[in-house]
């Protein structure tokens, strides 16, 4: 027993963190936002560079996974950088090429997987358990969709359903297209997929909680109003401490969920991390104040994240379905050992 | 990173839970809060003690098993889902003893824990005064130098479980001339027996007698009940709050237990229709999880050397608002009969709604969070 991160973990986690700090993701945000993918390219392919697509990816498809937790350590760094483009979706779409592949169906995961895992290509996909959209399917190199029994490469997605966060760019994909696969090994891989597409959610409204947090902090420290730092009020400090358990709790749930990787156990960190990111936004808009209901300010790339990431990939109401649907307790602590095929 | 058990925390949980369910007590004991009660929890401690359940986490020779936190746990889960008695003892084991542990001496460990490993000396706590109670350190109760020993003078209250109680410990005022007001502090441990204590009860909000004033009248207690160095009371004091709030205070075990509960509750009479309800059901069933998991990160870092200080305020806002959150939705299913007071769940509501209050309020806690883990400004309280 040790629920802890090791040393290598963390260390994976600090690197991420460093280089993202260092590549201004706020402009990358931005300009995806206004249909230029230049910048949020470049900050896709160091990504890439430091293995975060090979996470996700099984050994025999060229991947370094699969490697839930340190997927988690890089979605919370995606989360806290508010980096754009279909990096869950990518996640969720190999899962479900390496679970078809575990049932034997390996000719789109001998295909599609190797340039997946080295960044060469990315994916967005639509599940039955998650919604019309694809995100940033203008983007994808493969837009993959399951419908019934189906997996199919949807031929087109159509015009740009604008989000309330227009870093995420919504398309609707095209029926029809190339039959990658059918029959019930589908249904089983996208469940499994849909799991992924949820836990990779989890960790990335964690992080973006973080950043709300972190960000709140800073400006409390230096706004005065009364002649104090607003910080020094009971009022802000309560609620910023509030923010903060939300947050904490939520943390363990993702690494919980990691280790197990039960359809309940995704579903309570997927329910708690999207709800606490979404109540630090609250409380990070409350305590900016005017300013913080402003679009210039970078605060807004993740204000307007935090809810769409609280719905998408199962809305609360769903992800408590799940809870009540898997055990209560003696849900075997640490009993995932690679449904998707590793050891 | 792993949440796996060792082939010997698995062996040890059957041998636990083959004790438990051989043993606990087939029908729930009386409430530990009245007289009748206190004495069946007493002899509860004393069963368990003479199998070596009580305090498993002790070293061997003062009537533990010398377990490390993660079997503790274990325990824990097992004895709540055993549905096994409350802990009368807890505050002198969870408050009292990891103070000894670091601080005693080895002749006062050799006397006073095996006997509050038994349930031969039932001990309370005595923090508050009627003055002082977030702000403690401004407490007023003094100890005056005398012959071998400090005579007690003052008033403690808010003190639980101190009408039925052997014993208790608390810390004095012995320097009033101190510059600030947490220094010239000395802990102290006293017979609730002694001349000079009158124990005056509280009714508590569920009418419980167990609660209970302290009047202090020049009672002699002897040097070998100083608890660390006179004059160092508050750091003695404050120095094992932090593990304890962060990692004992309450057990996951407890709230898995009582999750549970709740779910089958509303499997069987819950109104499916009612969606409210049951996201608060499943609310219940995460937030118990979140708490196991919490406190098993907790324990990791406390099995590798950290020590847990203000992250232990995370821990107890989120217990105490939990333990209600819980309560509250177990009387929303129970509908009407949700009232009745014999009720498991009506009587653990009432115990909840303490929880913000005690072991510092909710606020204090907030405070602490903000100051210490956020770096927040210090402002008025």
């Amino acid at each position: 027993m040790r629920f802890l991160l090791t040393e290598e973990q963390a260390a994976f986690g600090r690197s991420l963190e460093a280089m993202l700090t260092a590549a201004d993701t706020p402009s990358a945000v931005r300009a995806w936002a206004a249909g230029n993918a230049v910048p949020g390219n470049a900050l896709w392919e160091r990504l890439a560079g430091a293995g975060v697509f090979a996470l996700a990816v099984p050994e025999t498809y060229g991947g370094m996974g699969p490697l839930p937790v340190e997927l988690a350590v890089a979605c919370v760094a995606v989360g806290r950088h508010a980096v754009p483009g279909p990096v869950v979706e990518t996640v969720a779409a190999a899962a479900l090429l390496a679970g078809l592949a575990g049932q034997g169906e390996d000719g789109p995961a001998k295909r599609l997987l190797p340039a997946l895992s080295s960044g060469g290509a990315r994916a967005t996909l639509t599940l039955p358990d998650g919604g019309p959209y694809a995100l940033d399917a203008d983007t994808a190199t493969y837009l993959l969709t399951v419908r019934g029994d189906e997996l199919r490469l949807a031929p087109g997605y159509g015009a740009l359903h604008a989000s309330a966060d227009p870093a995420r760019r919504l398309y609707r994909p095209e029926a029809g297209g190339e039959l990658l696969a059918s029959g019930p090994a589908v249904v089983t891989a996208a469940g499994y997929a849909a799991d992924w597409a949820a836990f990779a959610t989890a960790a990335q409204a964690l992080g973006t909680g973080l950043a709300l947090l972190d960000r709140t902090v800073a400006y409390v420290k230096q706004r005065t109003q009364f002649g104090t730092a607003v910080g020094g009020f009971q009022a802000v400090k309560h609620r910023l401490a509030d923010t903060l358990i939300g947050l904490e709790f939520a943390r363990p749930l993702l690494f919980g969920a990691a280790l197990s990787m039960t359809t309940a156990d995704v579903a309570a960190a997927k329910l708690t991390a999207g709800e606490a990111a979404y109540a630090a936004a609250r409380t990070a808009l409350q305590l900016h104040g005017a300013v913080g209901y402003t679009e210039e300010l970078d605060l807004s790339l993740w204000l307007r994240k935090a809810r769409p990431l609280r719905d998408a990939w199962g809305t609360p109401s769903h992800c408590r379905s799940r809870v009540l649907a898997g055990p209560v307790r003696d849900a075997s602590p640490g009993g995932w050992r690679g449904a998707l095929g590793r050891g | 990173m792993d949440l796996l058990h060792t082939f010997e925390e698995d062996a040890f949980r059957d041998e636990a839970r083959a004790w438990l369910a051989e043993h606990v007590p087939a029908r729930p004991l009386p409430s530990l809060e009245t007289r009748e009660g206190f004495a069946a929890h007493r002899a509860w401690e004393a069963r368990l003690h003479a199998d070596r359940w009580s305090v498993v986490s002790w070293p061997r020779e003062y009537g533990g098993r010398g377990v490390d936190i993660f079997k503790w746990l274990v325990f824990e889960e097992e004895y709540f889902a055993a549905g096994a008695p409350g802990r009368v003892s807890q505050n002198g084991i969870n408050l009292l003893a990891p103070t000894l542990f670091d601080h005693a001496t080895a002749e006062q460990r050799a006397r006073v824990l095996p006997p509050m490993a038994s349930g031969e000396v039932i001990w309370a706590q005595a923090w508050s005064e009627p003055e002082s109670g977030s702000d403690l350190a401004s407490l007023r109760s003094r100890a005056v130098r005398t012959d071998g020993g400090w005579l007690l003078s003052g008033q403690k209250t808010w003190s639980s479980r101190a009408a039925f109680a052997d014993r208790a410990f608390g810390i004095f005022r012995t320097d009033p001339k101190a510059p600030k007001p947490h220094q010239g502090l000395t802990y102290l441990m006293f017979d609730l027996r002694a001349d000079g204590v009158t124990i005056r009860p509280i009714g508590r909000l569920d009418g419980k007698p167990a609660f209970a004033e302290i009047f202090l009248d020049e009672v002699f207690v002897p040097d070998e009940d100083v608890v660390g160095e006179p004059g160092q009371g508050w750091r003695i004091a404050m120095s094992t709050t932090g593990n304890e709030r962060g990692l004992t205070l309450r057990s996951p075990g407890r709230f898995l237990a009582a999750a549970q509960r709740l779910v089958q509750l509303w499997r069987t009479s819950g109104d499916p229709a009612d969606t409210a309800l049951r996201d608060r059901v499943a609310d219940a069933v995460v937030g118990a999880r979140a708490y196991q998991l919490f406190t098993y990160a907790n324990a990791s870092r406390f099995a590798a050397g950290s020590v847990i200080g203000a992250e232990a305020s995370l821990n107890k806002v989120f217990w105490s608002d939990y333990d209600i959150a819980l309560h509250e939705t177990a009387l929303d299913l129970l509908g009407a009969d949700g009232e009745l007071a014999q009720g498991e769940w009506a009587e653990g509501h009432v115990f909840s709604l303490a929880g913000p209050i005690y072991a510092g309020t909710n606020e204090i806690q907030r405070d602490i969070i903000a100051e210490r883990l956020l770096g927040l400004p210090k402002g008025r309280r």
